[in-house]
């Protein structure tokens, strides 16, 4: 019937797959990797860490100790930031009606990267009585001050005729940003070490504890923009329109921005600059499910975090012992992936 | 059935000013049709009334002032169909339909049953079953206008506002886009306030015209009153034959002023 058939727009069997897919690239990266149990015995080593169950896995404590504290902090956050990145890079392009956004087009990393500078060098040392660290909330104010002037800027010059005038500004905003990071940085080389240990991340020396610390802030962050997923279809038709159909579109757009960003910023706090992931995955999603917000939205959450889960993994053993650093794979396969997305939005319009 | 009063209202953009002081009222279930040349003040006049642009003046739906009404509220009585609509290509039909029940549907709420079924209604109504799953790249000028309307009937508004609705149409998709506005308005008894270029269809469709001249309104009243040649030359700056068809219809023809060589 029609009414189904209105409603079946939203139903998907995506999101069932996409779960599947997050399990197995969940497993396979806890299988992975120098030092822990056999790969057949981690299902076992894993479902004993759920109460009540008890099983013989023949592991010793050593290899799973590995396989707890160090391999599963690190897929798991490398989960959470996939999906932060993915929803926060979709989230973007609603809210920008912008297909070619992204947190680092346009400009939330650097800013973070520059929030984060600042108050390094005027002295975490002395913030560490605080009840809160201020890092984080730094990183936030810096990646929302570089979104605003990205989208004030790209407004003010006709973003709303080509979607490449916000891009553009975002790259004038990151090379802003970066300029001044730099320079706070030649003034003050003793912090070096530690600003860029932080712009490079440590998702590689992950732990339980820098789970704990991005939880609370993607947890938010995500609920909120799944709570506008529908409002984000609503601004598909444009602001005039989508005011005249009773969206509120500027309080939309401050809260979906303000949720993005923080959420990015704290992912970023913990895992470094990882580019691509906020336009790959949201672009897959639309390949796979359709255009509607309704569903991007919840399945980039889940295929975001497989994403960087399974791109986590080549790091691990391609130059073993040592690390390729992840943005370095999201790089690789991302960019191809993004000249693909340019070339056949090209032939769209044509 | 609902009226729609305009209260010395004006627009301003900047210095330059849209509308100067255009007072009247559309009746319940009325079709009012703004005419006059291109930057008269006619989409400015539309949007003003769809809380698009910032206004003085009053406009009140029922004697009740519109600007007091919530985002929602307004879009519950006011639909608005701009001149040229944003159809984003991948959007399914049905998916476009839906949107008109957003003033329903809370911040964080999502779409009733209700709703679901008002939307099949509306499509089933504008034999638009077809083309529900169908993305809006897909499809012509004539069925895209016919799913705008849609989505504005799915509104379920009182009153309608079309900015050069059939301006991107042929003349048969034209026809059957103002009838389609015209039973629609007899169905429901909704009040129409539209804007349109096409002289002869305006006077057709509308139970009134409104002639707009630099923001200011010049002339209204019936199509016969309003549709004169001397002074559709005074504010147009044309040179045109007034037609009185035996039924009544206006058609006003364009003359040619540079003579055949």
């Amino acid at each position: 019937m029609l009414a189904d058939q209105v409603r079946d727009s939203e139903r998907s069997w995506w999101m069932p797959v996409a779960c599947i897919m997050l399990a197995v690239a969940f497993l396979f990266g806890a299988m992975v990797g120098p030092a822990g149990p056999a790969w057949w015995r981690v299902p076992a080593e894993l479902l004993n860490h759920l109460p009540f169950i008890h099983i013989k896995t023949g592991a010793t404590q050593l290899q799973s100790t590995v396989l707890w504290q160090i391999r599963m902090p690190r897929v798991v956050l490398a989960g959470i930031v996939g999906s932060m990145l993915s929803i926060a890079g979709a989230s973007y392009q609603g809210v920008f009606r912008n297909p070619l956004v992204d947190p680092y087009l346009l400009g939330v990393a650097a800013g973070a990267g520059l929030g984060a500078t600042v108050i390094i060098v005027a002295g975490r040392a002395s913030s560490s009585s605080w009840p809160i660290d201020p890092l984080p909330i730094a990183a936030f104010v810096g990646g929302l001050i570089a979104v605003m002037i990205t989208y004030s800027v790209g407004a003010a010059f006709g973003a709303a005729k080509s979607s490449a005038t916000l891009v553009l500004a975002g790259v004038a905003v990151t090379s802003l940003a970066t300029a001044i990071q730099t320079f706070m940085l030649q003034k003050n080389t003793d912090v070096v070490r530690q600003v860029y240990s932080w712009i490079l991340g440590r998702l590689s020396t992950a732990t339980w504890h820098d789970v704990r610390l991005v939880l609370p802030y993607v947890v938010v962050s995500t609920g909120v923009l799944l709570w506008h997923r529908r409002l984000l279809d609503v601004l598909r038709v444009g602001d005039d329109e989508a005011q005249s159909l009773g969206a509120r579109v500027d309080r939309i757009r401050l809260t979906v921005v303000i949720a993005a960003t923080l959420g990015t910023a704290a992912v970023v706090s913990v895992s470094g600059l990882i580019g691509f992931v906020g336009i790959v995955v949201p672009h897959l999603v639309r390949l796979l499910a359709g255009s509607s917000y309704r569903r991007i939205l919840p399945l980039t959450v889940i295929l975001g975090a497989a994403f960087l889960i399974v791109a986590d993994i080549p790091g691990r053993i391609l130059s073993d012992p040592a690390e390729t650093p992840i943005g370095v794979v999201t790089a690789f396969l991302g960019a191809p992936f993004f000249i693909i997305v340019l070339r056949s939005r090209q032939g769209a319009s044509r | 059935m609902t009226s729609l009063a305009f209260v010395d209202v004006s627009v301003k953009y900047g210095s330059s000013v849209a509308v100067q002081g255009f007072t009247d009222t559309v009746r319940p279930g009325e079709w009012l049709c703004l005419i006059g040349p291109n930057g008269a003040g006619k989409s400015s006049l539309l949007r003003s009334a769809a809380g698009l642009v910032k206004h003085e003046g009053g406009i009140l739906v029922d004697g009740s002032p519109l600007n007091l009404r919530s985002a929602r509220r307004r879009a519950a009585l006011v639909a608005h169909v701009p001149q040229s609509p944003a159809m984003p290509d991948d959007m399914t039909a049905a998916e476009y339909v839906l949107l008109g029940r957003n003033p329903y549907v809370g911040y964080f709420g999502n779409e009733s049953k209700h709703d679901r079924m008002m939307v099949a209604r509306v499509i089933e109504r504008l034999d638009l079953e077809e083309f529900a799953d169908r993305r809006l790249g897909t499809l012509s000028g004539g069925e895209r206008q016919r799913l705008v309307i849609a989505r504005a009937l799915a509104q379920e508004a009182p009153i309608m506002l079309l900015d050069e609705p059939t301006s991107a149409l042929d003349i048969g998709h034209q026809q059957q886009a103002l009838e389609l506005v015209d039973s629609l308005r007899r169905e429901h008894g909704f009040t129409v306030v539209s804007a349109m270029h096409d002289l002869t269809l305006a006077g057709v469709y509308s139970d009134r015209l409104a002639l707009l001249h630099q923001g200011h309104c010049v002339a209204t009243g019936p199509a016969e009153q309003v549709l004169k040649a001397e002074t559709l030359s005074e504010f147009y700056g044309v040179s045109v034959i007034v037609h009185h068809e035996p039924d009544g219809t206006v058609v006003v023809v364009p003359r040619r002023t540079v003579p055949l060589a």
